[in-house]
């Protein structure tokens, strides 16, 4: 075999654990039933929280990628799974998503105990892992058609997820998102058939390191991020999403909105920066920016004009995932300077990573929202904020990552970007980076200012909630805040594992 | 000659399927694909790839296919339809899908010359795993890792399907039985499942080493369950019945059960120990099959309608 | 053009087609039951180009590449799955549609909304 290959390093295992340790436990909460489905989550959230800061911390520590070669059958054959810095960076951010989110449901779960026969709670608990698994096996995936089934597994853990309600309005945003999603993996599965029909081979270390000049892999790969871009509700394939977000309970839309739609955003930037054709990523590059762009604007000003609240942070959902897309142009690299070490590059993964935590707090206030007040109709909520301080901080700081104020990780991740726009010469990205963060500014000042509003007759909850529940938003929130102490330069963590890549193409 | 037959073949397919597009009829446009299912199965033959038209046969086409009809029985007549496009819309799409078919087209006439292929180093390998059939040793050796994430995807699709029950009914039987059962279905449900039986026990046992294996013989069983549920002679489980959680869960926890051990008696996770490649495999396939067969006929007979028995 | 038309890449073309008419029927189709109708044709085009894939790769005995076979098996396994879910939840949502027309809709499937 050629002399560059996957070989298994130390605490390659962790990767394992990663994909595997919650399909482990569904069957688990599967084969125990209903009653101890929370005591076994929460059991995995743990320990899924600690293989992740394991992964994390050997990464640093040994500043090389982690690998493992499955079943120590190599690829081509055999399948690889691979973290490089930005993969580690997304799995202890899924996992810190995850574990607050299931702390979370956890509390809210215990104010409705037996209602349905735990019908959705349980449901709940099994998708939430399976999730977990399947967005940690895109992350170290490095097989294409591994990806597929990885992709796939995603689709199955988040469709039920958005229907558990069993309201007719979710079950139909449910059916709509999974032939969208469906059709998605089909045209990324075509492509996949392609590539090995070209170059026998499905590994992208591999094929990273190929000549790669053929139209037909230009052709495979268009296919792949079309399919991709139907997953990640890229303007104007966004419809699916926001019914779908707005519909599921708190805790499950907090997942679909901040993680579920990542994972296709994440293989899109691997596809085009490790097995397109230089000039075809540039031209992919480009109109992935332009569709960012309209993504931003259309979908901002959609969000401006939703009534309910959950369907207002569904719609910034698309507009902030825009921000991801102009990263491609921007980060594009040049002779001297590699893509991962542009300051685009550390502004979209900080503008992943901020988004994420921003977004799951303002979903789960948003749950506390609608627990307490039966609703979340916008207009009839004027003076929340003194019924609910804590979620209404929650939604406050949040909405500061979204807009791209300081001290926030999405200032931070906005600042590099618009910084990039300008130096590369892109006047029309920075004017939509700004443009973007007024209008967000927008619907997030909508929303503080009927929590803060003294309304003739005040709103009271209906029920008390729990504090905790409040906690989890805020915590999220904060957490999205502290990112903006990240310095304004090229980051170490996301560089990792990058050289090894560029270097394989060299004897 | 040969290229006659596989023109007219294709040129048969191509029709079925446009046929199962315009046909106004639901029920006609379903059975449509049906035949077109089982006309796949030939294409497959032709490839030269008989486990892929065994598993055509018995799931793309034989369960899809039972899968819609019964879908179609519920909806008649109370499926909503959308707005119909216009016409320009839909001529502006059917040119699309056409361009498509043509790039996609080209792209299979020019693909690399010499095929690049894996088939010299699975071949190479396959003394390691004991077994006889390659695509076997691809699906439980080489690529072990996709053939146990799927068998995660169709438990979490029956999860996902369960969880459309009303509350209340949640953890107990789906309905299968029609209001009406012909008589013709009560006379095989009672002569054809100890053939079947036999049938689906021999494609998994020689499913190591010639065509055949898990999914195709799960689906045989799978399909002899509900030809037994939907005659009336047993009725189904009850969702949360313990027998039926072990037969879904038995396959995927073996396989991850061997994984581990893998990773402490051989080379790593999912890797198999020097000579006792085969019998392993074996014994995965074995819970496998029954795991497809249960979750299959649970996929088909949809979420359930009656409270449990308490 | 008979060396081009060996088998597999005239089942490789047949499914190139079926690509085609499948993602027709998903867009242009009125009905629900026949988009998911569409997305099996689609995939079952797309699992011929997998075979033609396959066949051209046959050598060192096998008459075909086993890899491409067992990707697609595994392919046809997950559309099945999928077929079924998208099945469920059509079905669930006539019967809930026919039901809020009735206005029998159950108040105990509101209980699960948080």
């Amino acid at each position: 075999m050629t002399p560059f290959a996957h070989a298994t390093t130390p605490g390659g295992f962790l990767l394992v654990l990663a994909v595997i340790l919650p399909v482990c436990a569904v069957l688990a909460i599967f084969a125990c039933g209903p009653r101890s489905a929370a005591r076994i989550a929460m059991t995995t959230l743990a320990a899924g929280l600690a293989i992740a800061i394991a992964i994390a911390v050997e990464l640093i520590a040994s500043g090389a990628a982690l690998s493992y070669v499955v079943g120590a059958w190599r690829p081509p054959l055999g399948i690889a799974l691979r973290a490089d810095g930005l993969s580690g960076a997304m799995l202890v951010m899924t996992a810190l998503v995850v574990v607050t989110v299931g702390l979370f449901a956890r509390v809210q779960y215990g104010l409705h105990d037996g209602a349905g026969g735990g019908r959705a709670q349980t449901t709940f608990w099994l998708m939430l892992l399976a999730l977990w698994s399947a967005l940690n096996a895109v992350f170290v995936g490095e097989d294409l058609f591994n990806l597929y089934v990885a992709l796939e597994l995603l689709t199955f853990a988040a469709v039920p997820l958005v229907c558990l309600d069993g309201r007719a309005e979710t079950v139909k945003a449910a059916l709509r998102y999974l032939l969208f999603a469906l059709v998605g993996s089909l045209l990324y599965l075509l492509g996949t058939g392609l590539i090995y029909g070209q170059y026998g081979t499905l590994d992208l270390l591999t094929l990273s390191r190929l000549s790669r000049q053929e139209p037909a892999l230009s052709a495979a790969l268009a296919l792949m991020i079309v399919g991709l871009l139907a997953k990640a509700a890229l303007f104007p394939l966004h419809l699916w999403l926001p019914p779908a977000h707005a519909g599921a309970p708190a805790p499950a839309s907090a997942v679909l909105s901040a993680l579920v739609v990542k994972a296709p955003v994440f293989l899109i930037l691997r596809l085009v920066l490790d097995v397109a054709p230089p000039q075809a990523a540039a031209i992919a590059g480009q109109l992935l920016a332009v569709l960012g762009a309209a993504s931003i604007l259309f979908c901002s000003v959609m969000a401006l004009r939703q009534a309910r609240l959950k369907l207002m942070i569904a719609y910034s959902t698309v507009a902030q995932i825009g921000y991801l897309f102009i990263v491609f142009p921007l980060a594009a690299g040049s002779a001297e300077l590699p893509p991962w070490g542009t300051i685009a590059w550390t502004g979209g993964a900080l503008q992943l990573v901020s988004h994420a935590l921003a977004k799951a707090a303002m979903f789960l206030a948003a749950g506390v929202i609608a627990e307490a007040f039966g609703h979340d109709r916008i207009a009839d909520l004027g003076g929340f904020g003194r019924a609910l301080p804590l979620s209404a901080a929650a939604f406050g700081l949040a909405g500061l990552s979204l807009m791209g104020i300081p001290p926030s990780g999405g200032f931070v991740a906005k600042c590099l970007l618009l910084t990039a726009a300008v130096i590369e010469g892109y006047p029309w990205l920075a004017a939509t980076i700004l443009a973007g963060g007024l209008l967000a500014g927008g619907y997030v000042f909508r929303v503080i200012d009927t929590a803060l509003a003294i309304p003739a007759v005040p709103v009271a909850p209906r029920r008390p909630v729990p504090r905790r529940l409040e906690l989890a938003a805020l915590a999220l929130a904060v957490a999205a805040v502290l990112l903006g102490l990240v310095p304004l330069r090229p980051f170490g963590l996301l560089q990792i594992g990058r050289d090894g890549l560029a270097m394989a193409g060299l004897p | 000659m040969t290229l006659l037959l596989d023109l007219a073949l294709v040129a048969w397919l191509l029709a079925l399927a446009v046929h199962v597009v315009v046909q106004r009829g639901e029920r006609s446009a379903i059975i449509a694909f049906l035949a077109f299912g089982l006309l796949l199965g030939l294409a497959w033959v032709r490839l030269a790839a008989p486990d892929v038209a065994l598993t055509e046969i018995a799931i793309g086409g034989g369960g899809t296919g039972i899968l819609l009809l019964r879908a179609e029985a519920v909806l008649r007549g109370r499926g909503k339809e959308e707005e119909p496009m216009t016409r320009a819309g839909k001529l502006a799409v059917a040119v699309g899908c056409a361009a498509i078919s043509a790039g996609l087209g080209l792209a299979v006439l020019s693909f690399a010359s010499p095929a690049p292929t894996l088939a010299p180093a699975a071949a190479e390998a396959l003394g390691a795993t004991g077994l006889g059939n390659p695509v076997t040793a691809v699906l439980l050796a080489y690529r072990a890792l996709d053939t146990l994430l799927e068998k995660i995807v169709v438990l979490l699709a029956l999860i996902g399907v369960w969880s459309l029950a009303p509350d209340g009914v949640w953890d107990g039987a789906p309905e299968v039985k029609p209001a009406i059962v012909p008589g013709p279905l009560t006379y095989l449900a009672r002569i054809l499942p100890p053939f079947g039986i036999v049938i689906g026990v021999y494609m998994f046992w020689v499913g190591a080493d010639a065509p055949g294996g898990t999914f195709q013989a799960g689906t045989v069983l799978a399909a002899m369950w509900l030809l037994v549920m939907m005659a009336g002679l047993k009725p189904p489980p009850d969702t949360s019945r313990p027998l039926l959680v072990l037969a879904l869960t038995g396959g995927p926890a073996l396989f991850l059960a061997i994984a581990f051990l893998g990773s402490i008696f051989a080379e790593g996770f999912l890797a198999y120990p020097e000579g006792l490649a085969k019998p392993l495999i074996v014994a995965i396939e074995a819970a496998l099959t029954l795991s497809v067969a249960a979750a299959l006929a649970m996929l088909v007979a949809g979420p359930a309608r009656k409270a449990p028995a308490r | 053009m008979t060396a081009s038309l060996s088998p597999g890449a005239l089942f490789g073309l047949c499914g190139a087609a079926l690509v085609g008419i499948g993602l027709y029927a998903i867009v242009t189709h009125p009905g629900l039951l026949r988009r998911i109708v569409g997305c099996n044709i689609l995939g079952a085009g797309i699992f011929l180009v997998f075979g033609a894939v396959a066949r051209r790769g046959g050598g060192a005995g096998f008459e075909a590449d086993p890899v491409p076979q067992a990707l697609v098996i595994t392919g046809i396994v997950v559309a099945f799955s999928a077929s079924a879910l998208a099945v469920a939840l059509l079905k669930r949502l006539s019967e809930l549609n026919v039901g809020e027309r009735n206005g029998t809709a159950a108040p105990t499937e509101q209980r699960g909304r948080l």
